[in-house]
């Protein structure tokens, strides 16, 4: 099985890349906050504009400047 | 606020908005290789009931329809969902224009291009041979230089992000990016001997390149129909109900957990062949390692839910979306079994397996994207929901019928296949010969032709309403909204 000459380097290789890719993104910070980043893309009105009128007060807290117009 | 205020009337003033172009168009060629992909499916279907209709063409044979099917239902359907949920996400998510108009646009052009190319070489009987990899070599440089692209898109995208977190739907977007860079590289090397006749040969030779083949095969599966559609799930999901995902923490550790443990799963696809034991072994040992985070997974994506579970009732978007995830955890848990060797020893080169692939590719793919598909293409046009959510309600039971009809006609098939081949008289010899194993199928062949046209008319309602939804309205192009960086 030559090929796993090729195939085991490779997944050595790519756990080490994730393994680095993970140590830097605990070191910066992404994992610091771990309720926050799943209620902002709820928060996030992706609704066209004009075509309804967002509840103000519940909007603004989170995202400000998205409302402004309507 | 005045300030956020005069900063977002000032860039809808300058037209400061997303690229929701790119996104439309994928979203509406999700829908049209949709119904091309299971047209093809339907119609082999019914070749294997009635043989008489490949009308004696070498074109229109099973043997050059079925790579069809398979690339147009993977790569063009579940491909352009792909494009159009991870550019959206992105956009959405990191509140930053896609890195390029023009690169994005080269993307939907050069996919549509491969899948076009696709569709007039298979049946020329232009083929590699390998499977979910058929395509011969130029057309696999266009797809590596389409990908290539997509990926500085993407990741291009995330680098101007305004926010200063990267939502966990862009990571597994970005695995399954990258790591099918890596696969279709590595696993279509091979020597090109025809310029005219698009021929080559493999870079690898005999059980090694059976090897190379299952490693790319199953982590396409891996990464395209799973990390992929997780990303999907992970924006769509709470999207659509109006609520956080159960638990971010556990998205988080459901993303680290997978990538960290999917590259060994391949070799499951060649037990009992040619290959050596302990690979076959390792392979069985990874596939059932994945049950956990795959159900890690399928219960955060299900538990978004908890508390809230009424909406289920109301609005089938979230009946196609919650639907999709009850099959992936019945596909994660059926692979993971027919991966233990002595299941596999009753279940390999059965219906089972086609069943199997089914409840992965209808019930979870198809579910997840066309529910991603229900929530997207409104708001592409200016809209918050389709023409007919009606109609939707009715795509989603014909289609859930569809599903169940197709694989439990398999399962049953496959496993009667499995014990009458295996089926031994007192001296030794077989007890069926194998046609008889084949006529014993029929009837279940014609169960899952009803299935797949059931599943087939529901694609043909979704282009109906969509059509409905796209009358009369124009494109649009959301602004970016401005002022989230600095509360961010």
């Amino acid at each position: 099985m030559e090929v796993m000459l090729l195939l085991i380097p490779l997944s050595v290789v790519l756990v080490l890349a994730i393994g680095a890719l993970f140590w830097w993104s605990v070191g910066s910070g992404q994992f610091d906050d771990l309720e926050g980043p799943a209620h902002r893309i709820v928060a996030d009105d992706d609704a066209p504009v004009n075509s309804h009128k967002p509840e103000i007060g519940a909007l603004t807290a989170i995202n400000p400047g998205t409302t402004g117009e309507r | 606020m005045a300030n956020a205020m005069a900063a977002d009337l000032t860039a809808r003033a300058t037209g400061a908005t997303f690229n929701y172009k790119v996104v439309r168009w994928f979203a509406i060629m999700t829908v049209v290789w949709g119904i091309v992909g299971m047209l093809v499916g339907v119609l082999i279907a019914a070749q294997l009931l009635w043989p008489a209709l490949n009308f004696d063409i070498p074109w229109l044979t099973y043997g050059r329809l079925r790579p069809l099917h398979t690339n147009a239902v993977i790569f063009a359907f579940g491909g352009s969902a792909l494009f159009a949920s991870s550019y959206y996400c992105v956009q959405r998510t990191c509140q930053a224009r896609l890195f390029s108009d023009g690169l994005s646009a080269f993307t939907f052009w050069g996919w549509n291009a491969v899948i076009v190319l696709a569709a007039i070489t298979l049946p020329l009987g232009i083929t590699s041979s390998k499977e979910y990899a058929e395509l011969e070599w130029p057309i696999d440089i266009l797809i590596t230089l389409v990908w290539v692209a997509y990926a500085v898109v993407f990741f291009g995208t995330i680098a101007r992000r305004t926010t200063p977190h990267i939502y966990v739907a862009n990571w597994f977007f970005g695995a399954y990016i990258l790591t099918i860079a890596l696969l279709h590289i590595v696993n279509s090397a091979a020597l090109p001997v025809s310029f005219l006749g698009w021929k080559s040969y493999s870079a690898y030779a005999g059980v090694q390149d059976a090897m190379v083949q299952w490693w790319y095969g199953h982590n396409a599966v891996g990464f395209l129909l799973t990390a992929g559609f997780l990303g999907m799930m992970y924006y769509f999901v709470p999207k659509q109900a109006g609520r956080p995902i159960y638990s971010y923490r556990l998205s988080v550790v459901h993303f680290w957990a997978l990538i960290f443990t999917y590259m060994w799963a391949g070799p499951h696809h060649l037990h009992y062949t040619a290959l050596p034991d302990w690979t076959q072994s390792i392979g069985m040992i990874f596939s059932l390692i994945l049950l956990a985070p795959s159900w890690g997974g399928m219960i955060n994506g299900v538990m978004t839910l908890s508390g809230a579970w009424h909406k289920l009732r109301e609005d089938p978007i979230l009946k196609f979306l919650i639907v999709s995830l009850s099959f992936y955890g019945m596909s994660t848990f059926e692979g993971p079994m027919m991966s233990i060797k002595t299941v596999n020893a009753l279940s390999h080169y059965t219906d089972w397996t086609i069943g199997h692939v089914h409840s992965g590719a209808l019930g979870w793919v198809a579910f997840i994207s066309i529910g991603s598909m229900y929530y997207l293409l409104p708001r592409m046009f200016g809209k918050t929901e389709m023409w007919s959510i009606r109609l939707i309600t009715v795509h989603f039971w014909i289609a859930t019928i569809g599903v169940v009809l197709y694989i439990a006609a398999m399962w049953i098939a496959g496993v009667m296949q499995g014990l009458m081949w295996r089926a031994t008289n007192a001296d030794g010899t077989l007890t069926y010969a194998f046609v008889e194993s084949v006529k014993a199928t029929y009837p279940f062949y014609a169960i899952r032709l009803v299935g797949g046209l059931l599943f087939f008319s529901g694609m043909l309602i979704m282009a109906y309403n969509m059509v409905r939804t796209m009358r009369g309205s124009k494109p649009y192009d959301a602004p970016i909204p401005v002022g989230v960086a600095a509360h961010a």
